[in-house]
């Protein structure tokens, strides 16, 4: 390997410092250890953008591997004389495993694919879930893809108009609130809809997450088009002789994530009762002893947070289904809203899947180019897209009021003798 | 091949890396030979470490032994220990091969990184727990940052959810991995410690796509632009889909056009800049609509957003500043201003309180005059359902804007009565 040219990066070397783990150092010292250009100049066009505080990669770029439509984000330098080790720098999505949990051997054996045929730069991991090796140039995309099938059996992410690569939380593999099997979830619907996520064939991207219970470590009401939440619909598990562990102080609220600060005293009351949203909760301070209405809780999962020890969420457990959220562009952010409130899954989840087609379907049938799913069900409305789409029968779940405006629609075949009319039969009993 | 159910570790991964396979494989004559396709991921069970294998399913309770250390119960009577440390996500293969080598040391092997793109480490003894911990503590970079630093649990500010900024997008109104580190360094001593009020959410989008999550953190940064697009008459009709292009205008600002370029007709469009907000997304749609501009590109700070159900349901978060120019390599203005309401919310709010909860009981004015955030028309919504977000009601508190605009002469009755 031959010397490498370094940049002047006075502005980029101020985030040298500070106690945040520095990417700037990291990306320097692997660059002098590997004598990798395309660190140096990296880091180079950031300095010039620190200067002129704008990007310098140019627009777009359409760039892939055989087979697939998606996986590589093509991205090409503005700069590249200046930078030329950087002039194509693509990034590839590799798909993470279900929870992202690795094995060092897999991960040392990509690293050493990635050092040999990009950056060295990666992102552990993108927003979606994805791992990505940021920056090789376009004739090292096939090789990559070949090693990593071949070499690592492992396959790429998804990216444009199709399934993205779905993610879950570490669901039962290290959670007791894991309501579903999020990990083998994710595994089978993704090994299911390869085809959808290789191949973009719908009219925009949707997305895939997967949380073990409603405190939703995933993100996916918020980052899914399909959002899948565990619940449960029986009773909460209550051991009473915990709960009065937590009263006397015995135990720490919220598993110790209070530790820092001088809360005074656990007050079962303030902190537990008084906040439930529902208000069905009591403490019998007599009896010391904790009742729940559990046909009136919500299934926040508050109480069970703040007392670990003591409260466990039923075990009439299943999936919620949410559909719908997404980013600003176009018409606005959304989450996801509730079309199935409650749904057992068992492998291989065929009534899932089932579910799923009828939603692509239709979207993919009458969704306009880059609409999201979300934005369909805005223009076609909610009860269209619950009763006729997904043939439900809709309940009040699914509102979180009911309408406020009486622009109703009604189909003419609700209507007694229909609309047609005659005028004048109409002027017959009132003249004109 | 691949898409066999691995639960024990495949078997390829025991071979080494051979550079030179793929280009005996790969036939660029015949691309399609020896290509496989459609495999996925591999399978996650044989990823993780036999204690997590064996109690899957399991697990009856948790506790936070100190900030970043986890302790895990299960019904079988085993427990795992977990140490949680931030990571800048953008980092090298030399990194994650120190992770690997810490994972090897003292945890067979076995490593994840959570959804907020922070690294963990599993052990199920207390000594190798401390051993574990004090050489993470040791290791820094050479210029002093700490390499994995231990935090990111219960009451406190964990890892900033962010996207590509100038390292690889071409959409980006902002950085995002140098202002993360800029903020992350300011608030280091809340990734470390439990003394919020309730975990705090921090993210970060450089343009308004919102890649990740800041329409639904407790506080986020999205960059915005300030100026209409540059449009490129003499190139638009060669790259461009011009109705895409138009469909592409969230408040129907774009139409198409002819302009005469150097005596030639040519198909273009033309952008009614009354009506552009700078959302950049006719540039995602076609490069000849540049809109990035150095003077006019910034950042707006929203709060109150969260994902969880607990106590109150799922929220966006809220335009309270609504730019903030971009001042690299430290964006101290922006850096001031989020601890600043960090340190306002810590306060104030009451515990279990999320920013946004905190908000919705005292009421967006009187945050606004907690963190002497000046309160400015751009923070009124105007676009589609902006209705539901004006206040129709008499419920208001008094707060110094109040006194300020209608109560002192010099402006209000002034003005009005004149």
């Amino acid at each position: 390997m031959g010397e490498v040219k370094k940049h002047d990066t006075p502005k980029v070397d101020q985030l040298k410092t500070g106690p945040w783990p520095s990417f700037v150092d990291d990306i320097y010292s692997y660059g002098e250890k590997h004598k990798k250009q395309a660190c140096f100049d990296i880091m180079g066009q950031m300095e010039l953008s620190y200067t002129n505080r704008e990007t310098h990669w140019k627009h777009g770029g359409i760039v892939g591997v055989f087979g697939y439509g998606g996986g590589v984000i093509g991205r090409y330098s503005d700069q590249q004389e200046k930078f030329p080790a950087i002039w194509a720098f693509h990034t590839i999505r590799v798909h993470h495993t279900a929870g992202k949990w690795y094995h060092t051997s897999a991960l040392k054996k990509l690293c050493d694919m990635w050092d040999s045929r990009g950056s060295g730069i990666v992102n552990f991991h993108g927003s979606t879930g994805d791992i990505i090796l940021l920056g090789t140039v376009t004739d090292q995309l096939e090789p990559i893809f070949f090693d990593l099938t071949h070499q690592l059996h492992w396959d790429l992410g998804g990216s444009g108009s199709n399934l993205r690569s779905p993610a879950c939380c570490v669901g039962k593999s290290r959670c007791e609130w894991a309501l579903i099997d999020v990990q083998e979830l994710d595994y089978e619907l993704t090994m299911a809809f390869q085809d959808e996520l290789h191949r973009p064939a719908f009219p925009y991207k949707f997305k895939f997450k997967f949380s073990g219970c409603p405190l939703d470590c995933v993100a996916a009401v918020a980052r899914a088009d399909m959002s899948f939440i565990g619940t449960w619909r029986d009773e909460i598990r209550i051991d009473q002789e915990a709960v009065r562990a937590y009263v006397r102080g015995e135990l720490k609220p919220n598993a110790g994530a209070f530790s820092d600060r001088d809360w005074g005293p656990f007050d079962i009351k303030k902190e537990v009762i008084d906040l439930c949203p529902t208000k069905c909760m009591y403490w019998d301070e007599n009896e010391q002893k904790l009742y729940i209405n559990n046909s009136e809780c919500n299934r926040c999962m508050h109480c069970i947070a703040v007392m670990p020890e003591a409260l466990r969420p039923g075990q009439d457990t299943g999936i919620a289904i949410l559909i719908g959220a997404k980013a600003p562009i176009l018409e606005g952010a959304q989450l996801s809203t509730l079309i199935v409130p409650f749904m057992k899954v068992e492998p291989p989840y065929d009534e899932l899947k089932d579910f799923i087609y009828k939603a692509w379907d239709y979207w993919m049938e009458n969704g306009k180019n880059r609409e999201r799913i979300g934005e369909l069900i805005q223009r076609i409305g909610l009860n269209k897209f619950i009763t006729e789409v997904m043939g439900l029968t809709p309940i009040p779940q699914h509102v979180r009021v009911p309408r406020d405006n009486p622009y109703i629609f009604w189909k003419e075949e609700e209507v007694e003798g229909g609309w047609t009319r005659d005028v004048a039969e109409f002027r017959k009993r009132h003249p004109a | 091949m691949g898409i066999e159910k691995f639960k024990e570790l495949d078997p390829i991964y025991t071979q080494p890396y051979d550079p030179t396979l793929a280009e005996k494989l790969y036939n660029p004559e015949k691309p399609m030979e020896n290509r496989i396709t459609d495999i996925g991921p591999p399978y996650f069970w044989q990823f993780m470490p036999p204690v997590i294998q064996k109690n899957y399913g399991k697990w009856v309770s948790h506790e936070i032994i100190q900030p970043g250390v986890l302790k895990y119960k299960s019904e079988t009577g085993d427990v795992v220990y977990v140490v949680r440390c931030g990571t800048p996500r953008l980092e090298t293969t030399d990194y994650i091969r120190e992770i690997c080598e810490i994972a090897d040391k003292y945890c067979g092997g076995y490593v994840r990184w959570t959804t907020r793109n922070n690294v963990e480490f599993h052990v199920t003894d207390e000594e190798t727990l401390k051993a574990l911990i004090e050489d993470l503590k040791n290791r820094k970079h050479p210029n002093g940052s700490y390499k994995f630093p231990i935090g990111g649990t219960g009451a406190g500010i964990s890892n900033i959810v962010h996207t590509q900024g100038w390292i690889h997008c071409h959409t980006p109104a902002i950085d995002a991995s140098g202002i993360v580190k800029a903020i992350m360094d300011e608030l280091f001593e809340y990734f470390g410690s439990h003394k919020l009020p309730a975990k705090t959410k921090l993210a970060l989008a450089c343009c308004l796509n919102m890649c990740g999550a800041v329409h639904c953190s407790d506080l986020a940064l999205v960059g915005i632009h300030r100026k209409p697009p540059l449009v490129e008459d003499e190139r638009l009709e060669h790259v461009c889909e011009i109705p895409l292009v138009i469909a592409s205008c969230p408040l129907g600002a774009i139409k198409p056009a002819t302009a005469e370029v150097d005596g030639k007709k040519k198909k273009t469009v033309r952008i009614n800049v009354d009506r552009c907000m700078f959302c950049g997304n006719c540039y995602t749609m076609c490069p000849a609509l540049p809109i990035a501009d150095g003077e006019g590109d910034g950042i707006a700070i929203v709060v109150g957003g969260k994902v969880s159900n607990r106590i109150t349901p799922p929220e966006f978060s809220r335009v309270v500043i609504p730019y903030i120019p971009n001042e690299p390599p430290r964006w101290p203005t922006t850096v001031k201003w989020i601890k600043k309401i960090i340190e306002i919310y810590s306060q104030h709010a009451n515990k279990y309180e999320r920013i946004g909860t905190w908000i919705n009981r005292i009421g967006w004015e009187r945050f606004f005059e907690l963190t002497g955030i000046p309160f400015t028309e751009k923070c009124i919504d105007d676009y589609r359902l902006a209705y539901t977000t004006y206040r129709t009601s008499m419920h208001f508190k008094f707060t110094k804007h109040v006194d300020e605009v209608f109560n002192a002469p010099e402006n209000y009755k002034v003005e009005l009565f004149k």
